[in-house]
């Protein structure tokens, strides 16, 4: 048996009120682990895409896509392969930085980290930062320190590589 | 015309002959067009009987049910009728009444949030937001209910839209880009089962209830006949295959018979067509057929390394898949391979056949079977309660023909007897149609019994009267240390008086030979009949307890062996079955 591990599962789905509720009420039924769960309109009119973060060793995937297949609302299920997907986060993460020393700090880790700086106040600064989850779990364990007011993530998008597509 | 015109107009579009409903407020729109419409609609005593009575017209008949229920309480009522439907993978439509567009998500009255509910006890389900949606959902519902592993679809209408104006001249047409079952199984994989089974020196069948659902039994027939192979079944899978074939060994399980559940420990192949493997047929999973290689045949991919690990997965349609599987088996030459398989199966079975006779009183339901047995034909369809009744009609009643016995396997719906008998009355009315339920079952239901006495809809209730929730109880006797919490059900009612306070004909039965006299009689009265038969209440059935393997049976088997002259003789079984 495959250990356990962290699948990015892609799915076109039928872009119309309920589907959430049908893939996520699914996770739960059946006691699938699941971390986290993106939508969003498709390159097709009516056609939805989600990306899903499960965790499961072979078998749990395997029942995991079988069971997502036979939603009526869900066209097409794959699991990517890790390796040859690009995967993307996008997090808004605001600091608090009460002093000039604090706010030019910031910006520097954001610029490394090629994020930008959306918002300013006296307080605070808003940065938007794309990338992998270990890229934006690393910027916000640097600006931790400053005192972190608010931070929300979308959590993981995902492609394959190259020319084929789900 | 308006949408609930379109509801009605949309339903006879797919030959619907018959609904079983219960009106109320968001619903009257729909109920003054049927006021005036020649749709056949039987009123019922509550939504849950309508539900298993669309549920019993679709096990019966391979037709799509139908029932409707208003919103809120309605709504609820409809669903341990929706939920048991799915699990026994029963085609019903079911149409639940919904507030008004402009209340919905306003806690209005009677309002429940209907699609949210059924979401995981239907294939799918539809809420119309504009009349003009009406003959394409349901057209689609039907189609999605009846194909591949079939299943209940619920139609969520709320009020306003019944009343909309729409354009019934608009082309309907089903688009479903996320629905394509597989129907023909890979061709490979068939080759390689072939095989399998041709290298096979003891092979056995396991039948489940897709072999009914695909209309698949000569092709089983067929299969068992070229392999020389013994049958086993589910429970749903009991009229699959006819059980007073000699190859036929009865149901398997945790209250399956001792051959079925010896046989398939022993067996070196598993053919499992159209079953889930759920873990009352499996038993301890690590130790079921551990000496097979398994063949799975089943049109739900999900269903195939669910709960048991398989060798040879085939996706497919039960009757297209055993044609090809017959097909490519007739290459490989299978003759001989199984003889002595087939004669050391033969014997094991002769010598722990169950004993059926009993004299006793209070009667023995092993005795109360074989006469209802007796008072039926082949052709009589046969609904069951849940719990003990269920189980000793499962072991004991040999089933002929596919659709004539109607059970709750998955959900295990206590009550669902009763309606469901009903339902399969309205699709066969030319069929005799026997509810065996249990007092506690019966009771749940019972105030339909003004239903089959309105509509005269024939069935007869035979209620195996222990006064006991006897399947519950028998757990507490083997496993709890005979603390019988709460599942005495005291002396009321008089199930007779009851009867007759509904103008049913109704007699107690407490002795030998009673229960098929009365049965005979009260099937040829052709009026709704309730019988009571007394049974005694410290009978149980040899049973898996729950985590064993197949094998590892407790209680006492009694066997009936017949003896060389024909005359059969009993045997207690000595030991206990399974030592």
């Amino acid at each position: 048996m495959e250990n356990e591990r962290t699948h990015i599962i892609s799915a076109l789905v039928l872009h119309k009120p309920g589907v959430l509720q049908r893939v996520a009420g699914l996770f739960t039924r059946r006691g699938f682990n699941i971390e986290s769960i993106t939508v969003g309109t498709s390159e097709q009119e009516g056609i939805a895409r989600m990306t899903i973060i499960a965790k499961g060793d072979g078998k749990i995937l395997e029942q995991i896509t079988k069971q997502l297949n036979k939603i009526i609302d869900v066209i097409k299920v794959r699991d990517l392969e890790p390796e040859k997907t690009v995967k993307r986060e996008l997090c808004l993460i605001k600091v608090h930085t009460p002093t000039e020393k604090i706010r030019s700090e910031v910006i520097q880790y954001a610029n490394i980290f090629r994020g930008r700086i959306i918002d300013v106040s006296p307080e605070t600064l808003t940065i938007e930062i794309t990338g992998a989850s270990d890229k934006i779990d690393a910027l916000i364990d640097l600006v931790k320190t400053f005192g972190i007011k608010e931070i929300a993530r979308t959590g993981p998008t995902a492609m394959s590589r190259g020319i084929k597509t789900i | 015309m308006r949408g609930g015109e379109a509801l009605i107009k949309s339903l006879k579009d797919q030959e619907v002959d018959v609904v079983f409903g219960y009106p109320g407020g968001v619903l009257l729109p729909l109920y003054d067009v049927i006021y005036d419409s020649d749709m056949r609609h039987i009123l019922v005593r509550h939504e849950q009987c309508a539900a298993h009575a669309a549920d019993g017209y679709a096990r019966a008949s391979g037709k799509v049910g139908v029932c409707i229920g208003t919103s809120g309480p309605g709504a609820t009522n409809l669903v341990t009728g929706i939920a048991t439907a799915y699990m026994d993978s029963s085609p019903i439509v079911a149409i639940a009444g919904q507030v008004a567009t402009g209340l919905i998500g306003n806690d209005a009255f009677q309002e429940v949030d209907t699609i949210g509910m059924t979401m995981p006890i239907t294939k799918h389900n539809f809420q119309p937001m504009n009349s003009q949606e009406i003959p394409e959902i349901i057209k689609t519902a039907f189609y999605i209910a009846g194909t591949g592993r079939p299943g209940p679809v619920v139609v969520d209408l709320p009020k306003d839209v019944q009343e909309q104006e729409l354009d019934m001249d608009k082309e309907v047409r089903i688009d479903l880009p996320g629905y394509k079952p597989t129907r023909k199984g890979h061709p490979l994989q068939i080759k390689r089962a072939a095989n399998l089974i041709a290298n096979s020196k003891k092979p056995v069948i396991l039948a489940g209830g897709g072999v009914i659902l695909s209309g698949s039994s000569e092709e089983l027939i067929k299969l068992a006949g070229i392999i020389d192979a013994p049958v086993v079944t589910s429970l749903l899978g009991k009229g699959s295959f006819p059980e007073d074939h000699p190859f036929s060994l009865g149901m398997l399980g945790m209250h399956g018979t001792k051959t079925s559940n010896y046989m398939v420990d022993e067996c070196d192949c598993l053919i499992a067509v159209g079953c889930r493997f759920s873990d009352r047929t499996t038993g301890n999973v690590a130790e079921f057929a551990k000496n097979a290689k398994i063949i799975h045949i089943d049109i739900d991919p999900a269903e195939i390394g669910k709960n048991v690990e398989v060798d040879i997965p085939i996706v497919g349609d039960a009757k297209i898949t055993l044609s090809s599987l017959i097909k490519a088996l007739n290459q490989n030459n299978t003759s001989g391979n199984t003889d002595e398989w087939m004669k050391y199966v033969q014997n094991f079975k002769r010598s722990s056949s169950p004993r059926t006779s009993f004299n006793d009183v209070p009667l023995k339901p092993q005795q109360v079977i074989k006469e209802i047995m007796n008072a039926t034909d082949e052709e009589t369809i046969v609904t069951t309660d849940v719990g003990l009744n269920q189980m000793w009609m499962a072991h004991y009643f040999k089933v002929k023909h596919p659709r004539t016995f109607l059970s709750s396997g998955g959900l295990g719906t206590m009550g669902f007897g009763f309606p469901a008998a009903m339902g399969a009355k309205v699709a066969k009315p030319e069929t005799d149609v026997v509810a065996i339920c249990g007092d506690g079952g019966f009771l749940m239901v019972s105030q339909d019994l003004a239903t089959i006495k309105e509509y005269d809809i024939p069935v007869v209730i035979c209620i195996l009267d222990n006064r006991y929730l006897g399947m519950v109880a028998q757990w507490q006797k083997l496993f709890y240390e005979k603390r019988l919490s709460h599942t005495h059900l005291g002396e009321v009612p008089d199930f007779v008086k009851l009867a007759e306070a509904f103008g049913v004909s109704a007699y107690r039965v407490e002795k030998p030979g009673e229960v098929q006299e009365t049965l005979k009689n009260a099937i040829n009265s052709g009026e709704p009949t309730l019988i009571d038969i007394t049974i005694d209440p410290e009978e149980i059935l040899p049973m898996v307890p729950p985590g064993c393997g197949l094998t590892e049976m407790v209680g006492e088997y009694k066997i009936e062996i017949e003896s060389a002259d024909g005359v059969p003789y009993y045997r207690e079984a000595e030991e206990r079955a399974g030592d």
